[in-house]
C-alpha cells in the first residue's frame, strides 16, 4: 500500500469511528424512555463512578488549587495585589480546573472501567446474547452508563471546585499571608458579581462537567462495543476509550468556553 | 422451518460460507458438524441474524431475515433462542437473573410468574442448586447449562445449539441431549446444532450434515451418514470419535 491509501483508510477509518460514537449517542438519547427500567442499574453505576473517582479527584483539587494559587500569588505579591487572589482561584477553578480535573479523572478511572467491561462483554459474546435476546446493548449497557456519568461529573466538579478554592485558601493564608476571610470574601464576589440565579462562571463549568460525562461514557462504551480479538482487544479499548476521551474533554472544553465567552459574550 | 440457500460470507480475507445450503424442517433437529475453524458458528450467526451474508438467502419460518429490518429482526429473535458454545452468561448477574432477563425484558408475566418459570428451567438443566451464584464462580459446565437454560426459558420456536455439550462431562452431557430430545419431542422445537459429538449428533439429530470448504459436503439422517462411506462421515461419526 502507498501513503496515500495508508492516509485514506487512516482517515475513513476516523470518520467510520466518529460516526459510530455519534450513533451510539442518539441511539441512547432515542431509548432514553426506558431509562425508568433501568434505574437500579444507573444508581449502581452513578455510586460506583463517584466512589471510584471521589478520593483522587479531591487530592487532585486540592493540590490544583494549591498550585494555582501559589503560581498566581508569587506574580500578585510583587504587584502588591494578593487581595485578588480569591477571584481568581475561584473562577479558574469554576470555569476551568475543577470541570477539567474531574473529566480527566473519570475518563481514567470510570472510563476505562467502562470500555473494559464493555470490551470484555463484546469479546466474550455477551453482547451478542444480549441481541439475540431482543435486548438492545445500547439501551441495556450504555444509555445508563451515559446517564450516570452525565450526573456525576458535575456532581464531583462541584465537590472539586470547592475543595480545590479551599487547598488554594490554605497556601493563601499560609504562604502569601492572605487571610482566610480575605480570600473567601474575593472567591465570592467574583462567584455572586453577575447578580444571575447561577453565577454564569458556575454554569459554565457545570454544562462543561455534564458535556464531559457525556463524551466520556459515550466514547468509553463504543470503544468496548468495538473491540475484538480477546483480551488484546479489551486492552486496545481502553486505551482508545481514555485517549478520545481526553482529547474530546480538551477539545469541548474549548468549544463551550469560545460559545459562552466570546460567541454569547 | 429454517433454510439457508446459497450462503456465501467472507470475513476479512477469508471465505467462510461458498454457497452453503440447508433445511431443517419444522419439529426437525438438524445437527451440523465439520472441521473446527469452517463456518458452523457462523451459519448460527446467520440464522440468528446477527451477521449478514455477502450473497444468498437465510429464511426462518418462511421469512428473510437478512432482509429484516431492526423491529422485525428483535420480533422473530423472541420466538428463538440460542445456546452460545460459553454459555454468554451477564457476568454480574446471578445465575437465575441471567435466565430471567429474556423474560422480565419481553414478557408480561408477573414477577412470581418469571420466578415459576425460571426455577422450573434451572430444575430441567440440573441448576436450581446454583441460582445464587455468579457466572464466574461456576463451572464452564454449569455456565453452559445456565445458557441453555436462558435460551429455553421463552418456550422458543426454534433453538440454536452451538456446542451444547462442550466441555461437559459424559452424565451431564446425556442429560442434555435427553433435554434437547425432550424439547423437540414436546415443545416440537426446531433446532440447529453444532456439535463435535458424535453421541450428540446421533442421540439428538434427525438429519445430520458435514460442512467443509464453506459448504455441506455430506448430508443424510442419522442412519444414512452412520452408514455413509464419505470419508469425513467416517471421521465425524465412526467409532470413537466422541
Amino acid at each position: 500500500m502507498n501513503l496515500f491509501t495508508l492516509t485514506g483508510e487512516a482517515i475513513r477509518t476516523r470518520i467510520d469511528s466518529a460516526g459510530f460514537v455519534l450513533d451510539l449517542l442518539v441511539r441512547a438519547f432515542g431509548s432514553v424512555r426506558i431509562l425508568p427500567r433501568r434505574s437500579r442499574f444507573l444508581f449502581d453505576m452513578a455510586f460506583n463512578a463517584g466512589v471510584r473517582a471521589l478520593p483522587v479527584t479531591m487530592v487532585v483539587a486540592a493540590f490544583a488549587g494549591a498550585i494555582l494559587a501559589m503560581q498566581t500569588g508569587i506574580e500578585l505579591k510583587r504587584f502588591g495585589d494578593t487581595g485578588v487572589l480569591g477571584t481568581i482561584t475561584a473562577l479558574s477553578m469554576c470555569r476551568e480546573m475543577g470541570p477539567f480535573i474531574t473529566a480527566v479523572i473519570l475518563a481514567a478511572t470510570v472510563g476505562s472501567s467502562m470500555a473494559a467491561e464493555v470490551g470484555t462483554m463484546k469479546v466474550s459474546d455477551e453482547i451478542s446474547a444480549l441481541e439475540v435476546m431482543s435486548v438492545d446493548p445500547v439501551n441495556y449497557l450504555v444509555l445508563p452508563r451515559i446517564v450516570a456519568l452525565a450526573l456525576m461529573c458535575p456532581t464531583l466538579t462541584v465537590l472539586s471546585d470547592l475543595v480545590g478554592i479551599f487547598g488554594g485558601s490554605i497556601i493563601a493564608q499560609q504562604n502569601l499571608g492572605v487571610s482566610q476571610s480575605r480570600f473567601w470574601m474575593s472567591a465570592q464576589d467574583a462567584l455572586v458579581s453577575s447578580g444571575t440565579l447561577l453565577p454564569k462562571e458556575v454554569y459554565v463549568g457545570l454544562l462543561k462537567a455534564l458535556v464531559f460525562g457525556i463524551a466520556i461514557a459515550t466514547v468509553s462504551c463504543a470503544a468496548g462495543l468495538r473491540a475484538s480479538g480477546g483480551a488484546l482487544g479489551v486492552g486496545l479499548a481502553v486505551q482508545t476509550a481514555v485517549r478520545n476521551s481526553v482529547l474530546l474533554i480538551i477539545v469541548l472544553g474549548f468549544i463551550v468556553t469560545w460559545f459562552f465567552y466570546f460567541l454569547n459574550g | 422451518m429454517i433454510e439457508l440457500r446459497d450462503v456465501c460470507k467472507k470475513l476479512g480475507t477469508r471465505q467462510i460460507l461458498a454457497g452453503l445450503s440447508l433445511h431443517v424442517p419444522k419439529g426437525m433437529n438438524y445437527v451440523l458438524m465439520g472441521p473446527s475453524g469452517t463456518g458452523k458458528s457462523v451459519t448460527l450467526r446467520h440464522v440468528i441474524g446477527i451477521l449478514k451474508p455477502d450473497s444468498g438467502s437465510v429464511q426462518v419460518g418462511g421469512l428473510e431475515v437478512p432482509t429484516m429490518d431492526r423491529d422485525d429482526l428483535m420480533a422473530l429473535r423472541r420466538r428463538m433462542g440460542y445456546l452460545f458454545q460459553n454459555g454468554a452468561l451477564i457476568n454480574w448477574l446471578t445465575v437465575e437473573q441471567n435466565v430471567a432477563l429474556p423474560l422480565e425484558e419481553h414478557s408480561s408475566l408477573s414477577k412470581s410468574a418469571i420466578a415459576d418459570r425460571v426455577h422450573e428451567v434451572l430444575r430441567m438443566v440440573g441448576l436450581d442448586q446454583a441460582k445464587e451464584q455468579y457466572p464466574p464462580s461456576i463451572s464452564g459446565g454449569m455456565k453452559l447449562r445456565a445458557g441453555l437454560a436462558r435460551a429455553l426459558v421463552t418456550q422458543p420456536e426454534y433453538v440454536l445449539y452451538d456446542e451444547p455439550n462442550a466441555g461437559l462431562d459424559p452424565i451431564i452431557s446425556h442429560q442434555i441431549h435427553d433435554l434437547i430430545i425432550e424439547v423437540r419431542d414436546r415443545l416440537g422445537v426446531t433446532g440447529l446444532i453444532v456439535t463435535h459429538s458424535r453421541a450428540c449428533a446421533t442421540q439428538c439429530g434427525d438429519r445430520i450434515g458435514i460442512i467443509e470448504h464453506g459448504k455441506i459436503a455430506v448430508e443424510g439422517t442419522v442412519a444414512e451418514m452412520l452408514a455413509s462411506p464419505h470419508p469425513l462421515a467416517k471421521a465425524f461419526l465412526g467409532g470413537g470419535s466422541d
